[in-house]
């Protein structure tokens, strides 16, 4: 009986609110701010939500369109972001528009579903890392740079401190990894790599969530590293530069992942993370127009979700705030082709793909030197952007390099292999159609 | 008044044995039979039927397993998702080696690995009892999990450590979409069911509520603990484990290893408690219990404030009245939500009379 009723009321909860929304975009939000990576989700979800408002107040939407979202809590687990899938896939006139699920389990859990909704996935910066090879993942886009891209970015940083590559020779690069799929991913990227260079790497994973790692730095201690890669997530970040400062590691021979770089991991840390690097797809530093124009057609209005503070000095709002581009420039490349109507999920996959963010346009947008200039094509889902380093001296971070280009040499043969792999055991015929 | 068995005479032992003695069990049974296989495929939007009734189908299995295991044995475990990972990763590394295989020979693979792993961990219960073998299981929760995470074979060397569920396809109809996969976990969910109830109602059945009840006075008249026991746990294993398979081929269709984690055994654990330890209808009730009430309670709020409560805030107010309710049931009904179900079948035998 009580699945009667309940069946009863969703059916009306889902007529009453699915018939509001019309004549708009509609774009799907699918945040964390609860569960064990709640912190690190909710200012991300307040950036994408705020840039989304700021482009309805100041340009009036996309293309004369406004925008239309609606958050649904996934609290990380793949179930649960099915669900907000599938309960938010066909909201909207037309329509969800693109899906960032800001995840790579998640990713995974509706990977399947895309051909069949006909809806993109934009998963900027994470998996999964084989889609950059369009032609097998239509729907799939790692926009930017993917594990793999950022792995030899990372190498390549750790080069430039050297004075040059040929100075990687007979260097140990320890490997501080979260022990779960995610952390695993760039093992076979590092270790072609230590084999290109010449220097020796050793991996040490860490038990989930990670906040027990004396153990593990004690090892790493013992096989004294020259460079220590840190691929964390959550609190293990924290625990990790702590662990690595009591073991007497200098911070800035500490090269974080971009999963690794915000305020929430060093802050708590405290004086350990000073000369901490890690890497970002965006650059440091919150002189940018785009936050003055939150600020001002956001903050000012009383419409802000988040916390006035976080706007543009938060690193994870940073990221938010990218995803919100990332989403209203696809749409906006839509509407180049389809008109100037609320787009759908199959139009905006085809403005994903055909995405140029040159210099002039990043100027226009007001949002240059934040993220570097990328483009994106049906072979090259990612755009193989470059990628920065930044390193945290104690109250916010600096840039710490210039923006290095990821070595596609190395990256795109094994994500045309893997991609092929997936293809094969799933009997699609890879194409490039437009 | 309409629930009376008066006028119902069993004139065999054969009608006297069966599963639904009452006339009127008998007509509510099929009725909701048709209903589930009829009514809801015709009605059910495609949201309905992947969000919401797969998951609750594939959970309640699970839950239906630790029912038979520690409601009608007595054996505390928490080692639930463990059992299901094993049957999911079972399932794919069979089908994966051997591709010709049918997968639904490949969900008994993955049932039967399940029920050989439990039985193995459930040997400490020939020794300990309650809390001490609860954390035995969790030994197992947390062995498994480690063990699919760091040997790279389980998942066939996958650079990202997911598994992929291969495409299923029976009888040459491709199980792609929300409907045909709807009606697969029905019908093994349903099978397994049947299958259970009667199991239950059987020597072996009876033998382990002995156990449950005391386990001195079962060993006393001749009931052979270890059998009964280890069995015990591989038929609750076998089930966990097609739960699993069903929950990685047909509800995820890719999963790591962290989807079956400790707090995969604790929500269905839940299940049975709030559901009714004991009884089959009981894992029903409480799966439907777990995963309805928090997508209920989402809807609601985005409904009500219409937007200008955040989603955290709601997620939040989720787990309050989750847990408050959970209290409430667990003091006004400890048996559960079946119980409550079963007076008030006893009620209606006798409505509209008070007595």
């Amino acid at each position: 009986m009580f699945r009667f009723l309940s069946s009863i009321t969703s059916f009306f909860v889902f007529f009453v609110v699915s018939i509001a929304i019309a004549g708009e975009h509609f774009v799907p939000i699918t945040s964390y701010r609860t569960g064990p990576y709640g912190v690190s989700g909710a200012p991300a979800a307040n950036g994408y939500v705020d840039y989304l408002k700021m482009i309805n107040a100041r340009d009036g939407g996309v293309a004369g369109v406004k925008l239309a979202w609606e958050e649904c809590e996934t609290a990380y687990k793949p179930d649960r972001f099915v669900e907000c899938y599938e309960r938010l896939k066909n909201k909207g006139e037309a329509g969800a528009t693109v899906f960032q699920p800001l995840g790579t389990g998640l990713t995974y859990s509706v990977i399947d579903r895309l051909a069949a909704d006909k809806i993109p996935l934009i998963t900027m910066g994470y998996g999964r890392t084989d889609a950059s090879d369009g032609s097998v993942f239509p729907w799939v886009f790692p926009l930017m740079a993917n594990y793999w891209s950022i792995s030899t970015a990372k190498i390549k940083f750790i080069g430039e401190q050297e004075g040059g590559m040929d100075n990687l020779k007979g260097l140990k690069i320890a490997n501080v990894y979260h022990d779960s799929a995610y952390g695993k991913e760039t093992l076979p990227v590092l270790l072609k790599q230590a084999e290109k260079y010449g220097f020796e790497l050793k991996g040490f994973p860490v038990a989930h969530p990670g906040l027990d790692q004396k153990a593990t730095w004690l090892n790493v201690r013992r096989y004294k590293p020259d460079y220590v890669i840190l691929r964390g997530w959550g609190v293990m970040n924290q625990t990790s530069i702590k662990e690595a400062a009591r073991q007497r590691i200098p911070a800035n021979k500490l090269v974080g992942v971009i999963w690794s770089c915000s305020e929430l991991d060093t802050v708590p840390a405290g004086k350990a993370a000073i000369g901490y690097n890690c890497s970002s797809l965006i650059n440091p530093g919150s002189d940018y127009k785009v936050f003055d124009d939150i600020l001002k057609y956001v903050y000012d209005a009383g419409e802000g979700t988040g916390e006035r503070e976080e706007v543009g000095n938060q690193q994870n709002y940073k990221m938010g705030v990218l995803m919100g581009i990332m989403t209203v420039e696809s749409i906006n490349k839509a509407t180049e082709k389809y008109g100037n109507k609320p787009m759908s999920g199959e139009q905006v996959r085809w403005g994903i793909e055909n995405l140029d963010l040159n210099e002039a346009r990043l100027k226009e947008m007001g949002i240059e030197g934040f993220i570097p200039a990328f483009k994106v094509s049906c072979s090259d889902h990612e755009g193989s952007a470059p990628v920065k380093f930044q390193t945290w001296n104690g109250k916010a971070f600096e840039p710490a390099s210039d923006w290095i280009s990821t070595d596609q040499s190395i990256v795109r043969p094994l994500i045309e292999a893997s991609a092929a792999g997936y293809a094969k055991e799933k009997g699609i015929t890879p194409g490039c159609n437009g | 008044m309409f629930y009376r068995e008066a006028g119902q005479f069993k004139t065999s032992y054969k009608k006297d044995q069966a599963i639904l003695p009452i006339f009127q069990d008998k007509i509510a049974m099929v009725g909701m039979l048709l209903f589930c296989f009829v009514v809801i495929p015709m009605f059910a939007t495609d949201y309905w039927l992947t969000s919401i009734l797969v998951p609750f189908l594939a959970l309640s299995l699970a839950a239906l397993g630790l029912n038979v295991l520690t409601g009608y044995a007595g054996q505390i475990s928490l080692g639930t998702a463990a059992f299901m990972a094993v049957g999911a990763f079972a399932a794919f590394n069979l089908q994966v080696r051997v591709p010709e295989i049918p997968f639904l020979v490949a969900f008994l693979w993955g049932g039967l690995c399940a029920a050989g792993v439990g039985i193995l961990f459930g040997l400490p219960s020939l020794r300990i009892k309650g809390f001490y073998l609860a954390v035995a299981t969790l030994a197992a929760q947390f062995f498994i999990e480690w063990l699919f995470t760091h040997f790279d074979w389980f998942t066939n060397y996958s650079t990202s450590g997911v598994i992929t569920a291969p495409p299923m396809t029976l009888l040459g109809m491709a199980i792609d979409n929300p409907l045909s996969k709807y009606f697969l976990v029905l019908s093994i969910v349903v099978i397994c069911a049947f299958l259970i109830r009667n199991l239950i109602r059987s020597e072996i059945g009876r033998s382990w509520m002995a156990v449950r009840d005391m386990d001195i006075a079962a060993e006393a008249i001749g009931i052979n603990l270890m059998k009964t026991k280890l069995l015990a746990f591989g038929v609750s294993s076998f089930l966990c484990g097609l739960s699993g398979a069903l929950w990685a081929y047909v509800v995820l269709g890719t999963v790591e290893p962290q989807a079956f984690d400790i707090a995969r055994s604790f929500e269905i654990l839940f299940m049975v408690v709030i559901g009714g330890l004991g009884s089959v209808s009981g894992a029903f009730l409480g799966a439907g219990f777990m995963i309805l009430l928090p997508i209920l309670l989402n809807n609601l709020g985005a409904l009500i404030t219409g937007g200008t409560i955040s989603t955290e805030t709601i997620a939040h107010i989720e787990y309050m009245v989750f847990g408050a309710l959970i209290i409430f049931f667990l003091i006004v009904e400890p048996n559960g939500l079946a119980r409550l179900w079963q007076t008030g079948k006893e009620k209606l035998r006798l409505w509209p009379f008070p007595y």
